[in-house]
C-alpha cells in the first residue's frame, strides 16, 4: 500500500468537533474519519495502559502512514512532560506525519517549548519541514487556566487550547454540575486568554454518553459563550455541535446583506457605511464576514458571496 | 449451465426437469396443481391422540427407513425436539438414511450434525443451517447436497410436491389432547407458529410435542386439531433463555446508527413513504435501528405505518404500542416481549410463512412490501447478496426471507458495513449467491451508498433530496482498498449444497471447502 | 535484529493480531488466522517483509490472526521483536526499518 502522506495542516481551520479514539484499538483507528468530524484525536496518554505505550506507538505509526484519514485533521495526545514516554511519542507523531500534538496537562509557556524543541528536532531527523507539525495545550489545572495566555502565545505553532474537565474538576475539589457553574469561570478565562492570543478554544468532552439532554445544554452553553468546538468521546455526539455552530440562515441572510452592501459603499468610496438606514460600524462589517466564511465552511453557504 | 445470474450449474444436477434459475419472475401466471398429503380417516369417537412416547407416536406414524421428517424453528435456539426426536427414531428405533427437511438448524442441533457424520441422516433441506451441522456439510458429510431454501420457497417445495414429508413433528408450546396447538398458554412460549403451520397442512403425517397439556378445546390454535395425528407430552419443549431473548436493546454503536440513519433518510425521500405504508426489517443490529430513525419521520410527514410484518421484535411492538402501525402480521418472535405481545394485543396477529412468502400462491404479503430492510454477508458488483456462505466458504446461515422480500418490496435497501475485521463486504463476486442482484435496490454501508442502477426513480428521489450516493464499484474499491484484495476461495468439485431460488429453480450451487494450505 | 528472548505484543481482540516471538536456529513463521482461506498468502507475505526489514532471520514467529489490516499486522511483529530486544520504548527507526 502506497504511504499516506497528508497535506500541509491549517492552524486555523473549522474544529468544531475533535473526537478522542485509542492509539492502541486497530479496530477503533482505522476509519474514524467517516463520523464526519473535524479532527480526530489519536490517544497515547491516558486510553493506553503504561506496559503497551510502545505498542500504541507502532499502530499509530502504521495508522498515520496507511490510512487516508482524507480531510480530517489528525491529532495526536502525548504523554505529559513529565513522563519517561513523551519524546518517543513526539518522533513517531512528526515521523508519521500527525497534524498536531496534544500537550497534555499544560500549565507553563516552558512546557510547550520544551515540546516545541523536541518537535523541531524530530522534523530535522525525520526530514519534515521544520515547522509543519502544530501544536495545542490542553490546560487541566488552575495553573494552566492562569498560565493560558502564556501557554497560547508559546510557539507559532500553537493552534488554541482546551480545558479538560476531569482533572480540573479534581484540583478544584468539585463535582461535575448540570449548569457548570464549577469550571464555566476557568472556560471564560481560557476563552479570553485564547481569543487575545488569536488562536482556538475548545471544551471539554462530556462524559455521560447516556445523557443527551445533559449533553445538549452543555452544547448550548459553550456555543453562546463562544467557543470554536468541543472535544467528544462518542460519534454520536458530532451532529449537535455541528448544528448548532453553523450559523443559522437569518445569520447568513443578514450578514450577506450587510457585506455586499458595505463592499459596494466601499467600492463608490463611501467611507462611512449604512445598511437599512443604520450606521454599520467595521466590527460588525468584520463578523459578517466571518460569519459568511464560517457558513462555507460549515457546508451551509449557498450564495455567491 | 449459466443461469440468470451468472453461476456454472452441473448437468447432473438437471435431471427430473429441475431448471437453472431464469430471472426472478420467471415463473410468474404458471399454473400449479398443488400436492396434497395422505390422510389416515378417524370416525370413531376416542377419548384423545395423546401417546406415551416420542417413540410410540413413531411407531404410530409408520416411522421408516429413508424417510423425510420436519421440524420448524419457532423455538429458535432453545428447540429440543429436532435433537429428541432424532435420538429416539435413530438409538431407540433403529432408522436409517434419515431426510431432515427442518425450516431452519442451528445451536440447537449438534447432535443432528453427528447423525449427518455417522452416515445416519442423509439429506438435509432447510432454510437456514448454522452451527455445527453447516461445518459438517461444507465438509462434504451428507450422501445427497443439502437443498437451502428461502421461506417462502419451502412451501411452494411442498404445493409443489417437490418436497414431501412423511412425518412432521412439531413442537408447541401448549396443546390439547387432540391436537390444537398454540405457540402460547404454555410454560415455553414461542408465539407465532407460522413456520409450523404448512408443515401441519402438508406432512401425511403430524406430530405436536408439548410440554403443556392444555384443557380441550386449546382454541384459538395455530395448529388444528384436523391436522394432527399424535400428541405427545414432554417435560421440556426447550430452553427458555434461548427461545426468545430478552428484549433486544436498540444498538447503541454509532456506525450501526449512522447506517440506519442514513437508511430512514432514504424511505423518507421516496414515494412509497405515505399512510398506511408496509414495511418490514431483519433483526440484525443496523436493521432494527432503521425502524427507530423511522418514527420521526413519520411524525414529520404525520403518518402512520399501516403493518410491519415478518419476524417481530419488541422494538416493533413498542411502536404499535405508541400508535405508530396499525397491524403486525408475524411469523416468528424474536423475543419475550414480542411473544407475549402477539398473545395480547388484537392488532397483532399470526401468518403461516406461506401467506408470508410463498410465489405458489395467489399473491403473498411480500408482494405488497413497500419497504425492506435487510443485512448481508457479502453483496457483489452485480448486487448479489449473500447470506449463507462465510469467508471462508462454509455453510453458516440463513436466506430466511431474504430472497422473497427482496423480490416482492418496491424498495429493498441493504444495510452492511463496508468491511468486518478484514472481509470485505462490499466485494467483486459474492461467494454464493443467495438474493439475484436485479431484486436488490440500495445498498447502504458506513463508507456511502449505492444504488442499483436498474432503479433511476429511486436514484431521482435521493438526488432530489440530497441524498449522496456512490457506484457500487467504488464502494467495493474501497473495500479492497481497506483490507486488501480476497485470494479467491479454493473448492473441492463435490456439491454439497443446492440453493434453490424462491421458484424452484436452481440459483447456486455450494462445494466442498478444500482445506487451506499456505502452497 | 536477534530475537533474544519469548515477547509478545497484540491482543486477540477483532480486528487484532496477537505476535509472539522466541528464539530458535532458524526462521520459522506459524500463523493462524480467522480470515486464512482468503488471507493467508497476504498475511504471511507482511509478516516476512516486515521480519525482512528488521533484519530477523532466526527465531520462532507465531502469529494470531483476527482479521488485522497489514497496518496492524506490520506494528503487531515489530513491537514483538523489539521488546524481544529490549529496544521498543526510544529511538526506534520510524521511517527506516519501521515503514
Amino acid at each position: 500500500m502506497a504511504k499516506i502522506t497528508r497535506p500541509k495542516p491549517n492552524k486555523d481551520r473549522l474544529r468544531r468537533t475533535m473526537m478522542f479514539m485509542n492509539a492502541q484499538r486497530p479496530g477503533l483507528i482505522k476509519d474514524a474519519y467517516i463520523y464526519g468530524c473535524d479532527s480526530i484525536m489519536l490517544d497515547l496518554e491516558d486510553a493506553v495502559a503504561v506496559n503497551q505505550k510502545d505498542a500504541a506507538r507502532f499502530s499509530l505509526y502504521h495508522a498515520l502512514t496507511t490510512i487516508d484519514y482524507g480531510d480530517t485533521e489528525v491529532i495526536v495526545r502525548i504523554n505529559g512532560t513529565d513522563t519517561e514516554y513523551w519524546q518517543e511519542d513526539v518522533r513517531v507523531c512528526v515521523a508519521g506525519g500527525a497534524d498536531g500534538i496534544r500537550i497534555p496537562k499544560c500549565e507553563t509557556a516552558a512546557q510547550v517549548q520544551e515540546v516545541e524543541a523536541a518537535v523541531e528536532a524530530a522534523e530535522k531527523e525525520f526530514g519534515v519541514e521544520v515547522g509543519r507539525t502544530l501544536l495545542m495545550a490542553a490546560l487541566e489545572s488552575p495553573l494552566g487556566i492562569m498560565n493560558a495566555y502564556e501557554i497560547c502565545t508559546a510557539s507559532d505553532r500553537m493552534l488554541g487550547c482546551a480545558i479538560s474537565g476531569g482533572d480540573f474538576r479534581t484540583s478544584m475539589h468539585v463535582q461535575i454540575e448540570p449548569d457548570g457553574i464549577e469550571i464555566n469561570t476557568a472556560r471564560a478565562m481560557m476563552l479570553l486568554a485564547a481569543r487575545a492570543a488569536g488562536v482556538q478554544c475548545l471544551d471539554t468532552m462530556y462524559p455521560n454518553l447516556d445523557d443527551e439532554e445533559g449533553y445538549r445544554q452543555e452544547v448550548d452553553l459553550i456555543v453562546r459563550m463562544g467557543f470554536d468546538g468541543k472535544s467528544l468521546i462518542n460519534p454520536k455526539q458530532i451532529a449537535y455541535v455541528h448544528e448548532r455552530l453553523a450559523p443559522t440562515p437569518k445569520q447568513i441572510a443578514h450578514s450577506e446583506k450587510i457585506v455586499r452592501s458595505c463592499r459596494e459603499q466601499a467600492d463608490a468610496g463611501v467611507g462611512v457605511y449604512v445598511v437599512d438606514g443604520k450606521m454599520v460600524d467595521p466590527p460588525f462589517f468584520k463578523e459578517a464576514e466571518r460569519i459568511i466564511e464560517l457558513a462555507k465552511k460549515c457546508g451551509v453557504y449557498h450564495g455567491d458571496l | 449451465m449459466i443461469n440468470a445470474v451468472g453461476r456454472d450449474i452441473p448437468d447432473y444436477l438437471l435431471e427430473n426437469g429441475k431448471e437453472v434459475y431464469q430471472g426472478r419472475f420467471a415463473k410468474d401466471g404458471q399454473v400449479l396443481k398443488r400436492d396434497a398429503p395422505t390422510c389416515v380417516m378417524n370416525e370413531k369417537p376416542v377419548a384423545d391422540k395423546l401417546c406415551a412416547s416420542i417413540r410410540e407416536a413413531c411407531e404410530k406414524c409408520g416411522a421408516h427407513d429413508g424417510m423425510t421428517i420436519s421440524f420448524h424453528h419457532a423455538f429458535r435456539n432453545g428447540d429440543y425436539t429436532a435433537s429428541m426426536v432424532c435420538k429416539v427414531l435413530v438409538e431407540e428405533m433403529g432408522i436409517k438414511d434419515l431426510r431432515v427437511a427442518a425450516t431452519s438448524l442451528g445451536d440447537a442441533h449438534n447432535l443432528l450434525a453427528d447423525y449427518i457424520e455417522q452416515g445416519i441422516i442423509v439429506q438435509v433441506q432447510a432454510s437456514g443451517v448454522r452451527g455445527r451441522i453447516g461445518d459438517v456439510i461444507s465438509a462434504g458429510k451428507l450422501k445427497e447436497p443439502a437443498i437451502i431454501r428461502s421461506h417462502g420457497g419451502r412451501p411452494r417445495a411442498l404445493m409443489a410436491g417437490e418436497l414431501h414429508i412423511d412425518i412432521a413433528f412439531l413442537a408447541a408450546a401448549s396443546c390439547d389432547k387432540v391436537g390444537n396447538a398454540s405457540g402460547n398458554g404454555g410454560k415455553n412460549n414461542c408465539g407465532s407458529m407460522g413456520y409450523a403451520i404448512p408443515d401441519s397442512k402438508y406432512a401425511d403425517r403430524v406430530v405436536v410435542l408439548t410440554d403443556t397439556l392444555a384443557p380441550f378445546p386449546n382454541v384459538p390454535a395455530s395448529i388444528k386439531c384436523e391436522d394432527v395425528d399424535c400428541v405427545v407430552v414432554v417435560d421440556e419443549i426447550g430452553d427458555p433463555k434461548r427461545i426468545g431473548t430478552k428484549e433486544a436493546r436498540v444498538t447503541q454503536d454509532p456506525r450501526n446508527l449512522m447506517m440506519a440513519e442514513r437508511a430512514a433518510d432514504i424511505i423518507a425521500c421516496t414515494p412509497w413513504f405515505v399512510d398506511g405504508f408496509s414495511y418490514q426489517t431483519g433483526a440484525g443490529g443496523p436493521s432494527l435501528a432503521v425502524t427507530r430513525f423511522l418514527e420521526e419521520r413519520m411524525d414529520a410527514k404525520q403518518i402512520k405505518m399501516g403493518v410491519a410484518f415478518g419476524g417481530i421484535t419488541g422494538n416493533m411492538c413498542d411502536l404499535q404500542d405508541r400508535g405508530y402501525v396499525r397491524k403486525i402480521v408475524d411469523t416468528q418472535d424474536f423475543d419475550t416481549k414480542a411473544i407475549a405481545h402477539l398473545h395480547d394485543c388484537p392488532d397483532h396477529v399470526e401468518m403461516t410463512v406461506s401467506d408470508y412468502a410463498n410465489p405458489a400462491n395467489k399473491g403473498a404479503y411480500v408482494n405488497y412490501l413497500d419497504y425492506m430492510i435487510l443485512a448481508a454477508l457479502e453483496v457483489d458488483t452485480k448486487f448479489h447478496v449473500n447470506v449463507i456462505t462465510g469467508s471462508d466458504g462454509v455453510v453458516r446461515g440463513a436466506p430466511g426471507g431474504h430472497p422473497d422480500t427482496a423480490a416482492g418490496s418496491k424498495c429493498c435497501i441493504i444495510v452492511t458495513p463496508l468491511v468486518r475485521g478484514r472481509m470485505p463486504t462490499i466485494c467483486k463476486d459474492v461467494t454464493t449467491v443467495t438474493t439475484p442482484g436485479e431484486c436488490v435496490d440500495v445498498v447502504v454501508t458506513d463508507y456511502g451508498t449505492a444504488v442499483n442502477p436498474a432503479r433511476q426513480d429511486i436514484i431521482d428521489c435521493m438526488d432530489a433530496a440530497g441524498i449522496p450516493h456512490v457506484s457500487i464499484e467504488w464502494l467495493q474499491e474501497k473495500a479492497y482498498s481497506i483490507v486488501g484484495e480476497p485470494d479467491p476461495l479454493q473448492w473441492e468439485d463435490k456439491v454439497v449444497a443446492i440453493v434453490e431460488a424462491r421458484d424452484g429453480s436452481i440459483l447456486d450451487v455450494i462445494r466442498q471447502v478444500k482445506p487451506y494450505t499456505f502452497e | 535484529m536477534v530475537i533474544e528472548k519469548t515477547a509478545m505484543a497484540g491482543t486477540l481482540e477483532s480486528s487484532d493480531a496477537q505476535v509472539t516471538v522466541s528464539p530458535a536456529d532458524a526462521l520459522e513463521i506459524v500463523i493462524e488466522s480467522s480470515v486464512i482461506n482468503q488471507y493467508g498468502r497476504q498475511i504471511k507475505a507482511t509478516v516476512e517483509e516486515t521480519l525482512d526489514r528488521l533484519g530477523v532471520t532466526t527465531g520462532l514467529v507465531s502469529v494470531v490472526d483476527k482479521g488485522a489490516l497489514d497496518c496492524t499486522l506490520k506494528a503487531r511483529v515489530e513491537c514483538a521483536v523489539f521488546r524481544s530486544c529490549d529496544a521498543s520504548m526510544s529511538n526506534i527507526p520510524w521511517g527506516g526499518a519501521i515503514q
